[in-house]
């Protein structure tokens, strides 16, 4: 039986700023439908991960497949092709201040896919309502949303254009956990109902079991284990361990001092 | 400390600094001739830049015109030579004081609004969102407001030019005891097409470095709330430093020969 090739497969994936080693030779893959939770302290990295991922940064070595096909280094038309079957919920919502909500859902879709925008207030809208929220938040402007609006809106934004692959950046921090649970179970929803390839990235061990099919650990640069969620608990990294412990004591130190 | 490092340090920072600007320039320059066009978002900032500013350089060449044959008055009346006050007026206006004048305060107004907002929305992901929704932020953020800022500061100058030479007539006539009809004939008779063209020419240049400076520093933001104001402050000030300079370039470039 030959398994089906990976969605997303990463080999040897180097990004440094400066003297400082932020990826040290990452391999990741992640397979069609799956939904990949890769967790690690802060600063460890795993936002330039996905930054890399999406081309929002360049890497300075390896290989990024997406579908097989080589996005490391891709400009112009083909990295608009290869963007065009991302989502990505940002850390802060990163919504336009500029724009009523139901424009900022709309955007890939005008924008992007030169859709007339009755139609594509139509389909914001009915994505809003996939997220919980009615339409007549649609005409507001996202400063007078609360946090966990302004993350839903962003979900909404994300799976507007049905993407193939979805990227969650800390999608529950600055939540309170009732509203943290909330957008775990609406993140689950949406993957599913897309079929789409998943992929995230937080701290939070609670959202990480709820929305993980597998859990992978970096740690300096590194990949370090990568397995499938129930394993979590039973692993004998010692990495592991500490982290969904939460010690403070062990062997990941915090570099308090430079 | 070597001060010899200091000074080479210093020295290739300043060069690192101008070839970033220069890529950024022509990476900019790229996106505002091709395709997709924004109509609607360059008409929004040509109204921000243009009918926006037009109170403030309204009132920034009124008394700027004023002031002129006040003092030039105080000056040439010792050689009865005050026949030369709308000459002087209608020159420094045009070829000067208009672009200058009226291309600093919109570097104030308008050169930090850009690096603000450009600023924000850096830090807070929102160019990153830009991008990960497949349209381009120099094409939709920075390509619109340069095109604005080159179109829309010469309009804005003409204006000035006309409020200026009027701040001009009214304190010779009114204050001055000048003819209405000799000063207005005077004016008209000392002022050539070159040197109107001349001030919207520098005007399209300073509207474009206002902009694109603006957009430079607001792009390259980083680390909050400091990182953008500190964006703003190097967006004003080096958007002045460049008018000032070109001014003198562009002088040099009309009148030398």
């Amino acid at each position: 039986m030959t398994e089906a090739p990976p969605k997303i497969a990463i080999r040897g994936l180097h990004k440094r700023f400066g003297e400082k080693v932020v990826l040290d030779g990452v391999d990741l893959d992640i397979a069609r439908g799956e939904s990949l939770v890769v967790i690690g302290g802060s600063g460890s990295g795993k936002s330039v991960l996905i930054k890399t991922i999406i081309g929002l940064l360049q890497p300075d070595s390896g290989s990024i497949r997406i579908d097989g096909e080589e996005t490391a280094g891709l400009r112009g038309r083909e990295r608009d092709r290869v963007v065009r079957k991302f989502g990505m919920l940002f850390q802060g919502g990163a919504l336009f201040d500029s724009l009523r909500v139901w424009e900022n859902v709309a955007f890939g879709l005008i924008q992007g896919q030169r859709m007339p925008r009755a139609k594509a207030r139509e389909i914001a809208l009915e994505k809003l309502a996939q997220v919980g929220l009615g339409p007549e938040v649609g005409d507001l402007s996202p400063a007078e949303l609360s946090g966990g609006m302004q993350k839903r809106v962003g979900l909404a934004r994300a799976i507007a254009t049905d993407p193939e692959i979805i990227f969650f950046d800390e999608p529950t921090t600055g939540l309170d956990p009732i509203m943290a649970d909330v957008i775990n179970d609406l993140i689950v929803d949406c993957v599913r109902r897309l079929g789409a390839t998943a992929l995230s990235i937080t701290h939070d061990m609670a959202s990480a079991r709820k929305i993980a099919d597998h859990v992978a650990m970096l740690y300096q640069g590194k990949i370090i284990w990568h397995d499938r969620v129930e394993l979590i608990d039973s692993t004998d990294n010692p990495y592991v361990d500490q982290f969904i412990h939460g010690r403070a004591e062990g062997p990941i130190k915090m570099q308090l001092r430079r | 400390m070597n001060p010899l490092a200091t000074i080479g340090r210093i020295f290739l920072a300043f060069l690192a600094t101008t070839g970033r600007i220069t890529i950024f320039t022509a990476r900019s320059l790229s996106h505002c001739v091709t395709p997709p066009f924004f109509p609607r978002l360059i008409i929004r900032q040509m109204i921000e830049i243009g009918y926006y500013s037009l109170p403030v350089v309204g009132l920034t060449a009124v008394f700027t015109g004023m002031v002129l044959a006040l003092q030039s008055y105080t000056g040439f009346s010792r050689f009865s030579a005050e026949s030369a006050i709308p000459n002087v007026v209608v020159l420094s206006i045009t070829r000067e004081l208009g672009p200058v004048l009226a291309g600093l305060m919109v570097a104030g107004r308008i050169g930090a609004a850009i690096a603000a907002e450009i600023g924000t929305m850096r830090v807070t992901e929102q160019i990153d969102a830009l991008t990960t929704l497949s349209t381009n932020p120099f094409k939709y953020l920075i390509a619109p407001r340069l095109i604005a800022g080159l179109t829309t500061l010469p309009l804005l100058v003409l204006v000035a030019d006309i409020i200026g030479v009027f701040g001009g007539y009214l304190v010779s006539i009114y204050k001055l005891g000048f003819n209405p009809a000799t000063y207005l004939k005077n004016t008209i008779d000392f002022v050539d097409f070159i040197d109107v063209v001349s001030g919207l020419v520098k005007a399209g240049v300073f509207g474009f470095l206002i902009a694109l400076m603006g957009c430079y520093h607001g792009f390259h933001s980083r680390g909050g709330a400091q990182g953008v104001g500190a964006a703003t402050t190097n967006a004003v000030v080096s958007a002045s430093i460049l008018i000032l300079s070109f001014n003198y370039i562009i002088t040099e470039l009309f009148f030398s020969a």
